[in-house]
């Protein structure tokens, strides 16, 4: 047994390492929490980093090889902090058809990010998803979780100087 | 609960609904939610007090999808069977004013349209007329009956022999025939057996599963507890997309109604039947649709496919013989039993049973999602039901079967839809997602956003997929950087053979089709591209 494995202790004192160590006892601190826990430390801190990995690897004893396996297979999961706020545009066959590359350049000409990265200052990320099951209304755009449908680039950059509290 | 216990609560639900003078609908699954339609419900129950209603003469309920999703946020009134599309919050009084007379005209949706009026509702028979947060709705739709029939009525060999009868096939794309599947996992040796649910919907641009689970959770249920019984399993999981947190939580929701009911849990309905379900998240992964890699993904694994056989039905989760059905397919169970196999079998084509229900969206007037027989035509599913390509604009292509389906031209739109025909025109039924394409978009850029979508989402694990959509989608590059010779044509084709016939799992064998039917059918626009004329 690797030495890592036996120290079974959250990295630091912070209380939200209790939702974790619930969710895997929940399902008997075994490898099937494995993905159920992964998505309950990225609820409360984000986005996924070592020692957090290493904490579930312990608790849930598999090797921490396959706990950043899983974690970096998963499209969902992130090991990059993200921005204060978050930008999803939809890339699914529907919001494709109906323009969502004209909306990734528009949010790269206003604000000088690509999918996957965050502005310098922090303040906001964009992302891609592949739909959310919103078709209907595409092309979808997901602002700190509020789905906007029918978007436009003009009502994209508007919202997004909003939440960005720059004026205009 | 006893079946005489579950029919005085439908007694009781069905009677104090009719008690009611109106009842006024507000869709909140996931798109109208998303255009306030909580905000809408809210300003509604204002209006109806504000005007002197109260709960005995008019109550407000949030349903399931009313399926006309981009006319959204929809209500619908009734008894008077009243649609409204595009409603604002400020639309509420005149929306309650017009209880008593005629519809208030400028949001009325004509419910005779084609749209309502061509399709058969099947699985979708409740969404949008019950509340998924209620049992009590689902009861009262004779929900839970067809589960307590087959408890005390039914041999588990009845119900797989009723389920072979219907003819009904797998919904989740292959079109694997049900009754067949649970007979071989009844037949397995092992135990406990599981039962999974699979509600990944991995394909980008269908949204099928998702409105079912958010409009009408029990119905899954109840088809995951029936099957459970009738091939004698004990443990249940339904995996869902991450993606759909409202779908969670309606189902976390339901499981604890129906535990609380005893229809779900240790002794079911009062007999000896034990069967649990529990929920797991998805992770962003298409290839975890794929059975082999879903339940890796339970396991607490990487979700990457191994080669069958053994089946998952003689070697599953964690080794046990294990049931996967898609959620649809889950869904078409209770009426079957309610109804017979032979009613089912009645619906449909020679050889696909019953109806489908497609997510409609693109390029189309009425987008949304709608549920109609197999065998109908695809011409009058686009342009009678789904009213046509907008801004006249002409349709060009058909796509069926997201990332491992095709594009069908205009040529062939009087075909009926059923899993053989649409096979034969180099597409696949898939899942149900369905987009319309028109002029503006080029073919050649729609086969390298699918081979994008199939090259990102290869799980790496064999080569020829993990390699071959590399290869693919640079070729495909080329096209569509007009830099591309006739010797890239026919690498392109070569490869097409090569990572169809020697990948591991579906995502490889058919992560081909969207290039091979382009090519088949609008091949001059590949060639026009090329970088000199005749692509030498
Ligand atoms: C790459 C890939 C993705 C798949 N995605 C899904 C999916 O999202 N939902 C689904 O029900 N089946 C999906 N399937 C099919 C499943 O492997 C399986 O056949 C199905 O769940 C069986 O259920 P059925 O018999 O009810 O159709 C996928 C298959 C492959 C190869
Ligand atoms: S394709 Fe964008 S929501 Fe479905």
């Amino acid at each position: 047994m690797f030495a890592y494995l036996q120290k079974c202790e959250p990295p630091s004192n912070d209380k939200r390492w209790k939702i974790i160590a619930a969710t895997m006892r929940k399902l008997g601190n075994e490898r099937q929490a494995l993905i159920e826990a992964l998505h309950s430390y990225q609820q409360a801190f984000g986005y996924l980093d070592k020692p957090g990995l290493t904490y579930i690897a312990a608790s849930l004893k598999i090797p921490l090889s396959q706990v950043y396996g899983a974690a970096t297979f998963y499209n969902h999961f992130t090991m990059k902090p993200q921005g204060e706020h978050a930008c999803v545009v939809c890339t699914g066959t529907a919001c494709y058809i109906k323009g969502a590359a004209d909306l990734l350049k528009s949010i790269f000409n206003a604000e000088g990010v690509k999918p996957g990265e965050t502005t310098p200052d922090g303040r906001l990320s964009i992302l891609t998803a592949r739909c959310f099951g919103a078709c209907g209304l595409a092309p979808v755009v997901v602002v700190d979780g509020d789905v906007v449908g029918r978007i436009t680039t003009d009502v994209l950059e508007q919202r997004l100087r909003k939440v960005l509290g720059h004026a205009g | 609960m006893l079946a005489e216990e579950l029919k005085n609560i439908a007694v009781h639900e069905r009677e104090a609904k009719a008690a009611v003078g109106a009842c006024v609908n507000v869709c909140g699954a996931a798109g109208c939610q998303s255009l306030q339609s909580d905000a809408l419900a809210k300003a509604l129950v204002e209006a109806a007090a504000a005007q002197g209603y109260g709960p005995e003469s008019c109550v407000v309920r949030k349903v399931g999808c009313l399926g006309l999703c981009g006319a959204g946020p929809l209500v619908s009134v009734e008894p008077a069977g009243i649609i409204y599309q595009r409603v604002q919050p400020s639309d509420a009084p005149d929306i309650v004013n017009a209880l008593q007379g005629p519809p208030v005209k400028r949001i009325n949706l004509d419910s005779k349209l084609p749209f309502f009026a061509r399709q058969q509702r099947i699985v979708l028979e409740n969404s949008g007329r019950i509340d998924p947060e209620r049992l009590e709705d689902y009861i009262a739709a004779d929900g839970y009956l067809a589960l307590t029939t087959v408890l005390s009525e039914m041999t588990p060999s009845d119900v797989i022999a009723e389920i072979e009868k219907s003819g009904l096939r797998g919904r989740g794309g292959a079109g694997y025939p049900t009754g067949l599947k649970w007979g071989t996992v009844a037949k397995a040796i092992g135990s406990p057996k599981m039962v999974v649910c699979n509600a990944d919907e991995g394909d980008p641009g269908a949204f099928m599963d998702r409105a079912v689970l958010e409009s009408d959770p029990h119905r899954v249920l109840e088809g995951m507890a029936i099957a459970a019984y009738a091939v004698g399993a004990s443990e249940g999981y339904i995996y869902v997309r991450a993606e759909y947190p409202l779908a969670v939580a309606r189902l976390k929701t339901a499981i604890r109604l129906a535990e609380r009911q005893e229809l779900l849990g240790n002794g079911i309905c009062g007999t000896q039947f034990n069967f649990r379900i529990a929920i797991r998240l998805g992770a962003g992964a298409f290839v975890c649709g794929e059975e082999t890699a879903l339940m890796a993904s339970i396991e607490g694994k990487r979700g990457t496919p191994r080669p069958r056989p053994p089946y998952p039905a003689e070697s599953g989760l964690w080794g046990h013989p294990t049931l996967i059905n898609n959620v649809e397919t889950f869904a078409n169970i209770a009426p079957i039993i309610r109804r017979g196999g032979a009613w089912f079998a009645g619906i449909g084509t020679e050889r696909s049973k019953g109806t489908k229900v497609f997510a409609l969206a693109g390029r189309i007037t009425n987008t949304g999602l709608i549920e109609v027989p197999m065998g109908i035509t695809l011409r009058d599913i686009v342009f009678e039901i789904g009213g046509g390509v907008p801004e006249g604009r002409h349709l060009k292509a058909v796509q069926t079967g997201g990332p491992s389906g095709g594009c069908i031209p205009e040529s062939f739109l009087d075909t009926p839809v059923d899993y053989e025909t649409l096979t034969k025109l180099g597409s696949i039924m898939g899942s149900g997602g369905m987009i319309v394409m028109d002029e503006t978009s080029s073919m050649v850029d729609v086969a390298r956003y699918f081979m994008e979508f199939c090259m990102t989402e290869s799980c790496g694990k064999c080569i020829p997929c993990r390699a071959g959509t590399a290869q693919m989608y640079n070729l495909l590059g080329r096209f569509v950087d007009r830099t591309a010779t006739r010797a890239d044509l026919a690498q392109l084709e070569q490869l097409c053979d090569l990572v169809r016939n020697t990948s591991l799992c579906g995502l490889g064998q058919s992560a081909p089709n969207p290039v091979s039917s382009t090519l088949r059918y609008f091949r001059p626009e590949y060639e026009a591209t090329f970088a000199t004329e005749g692509g030498e």
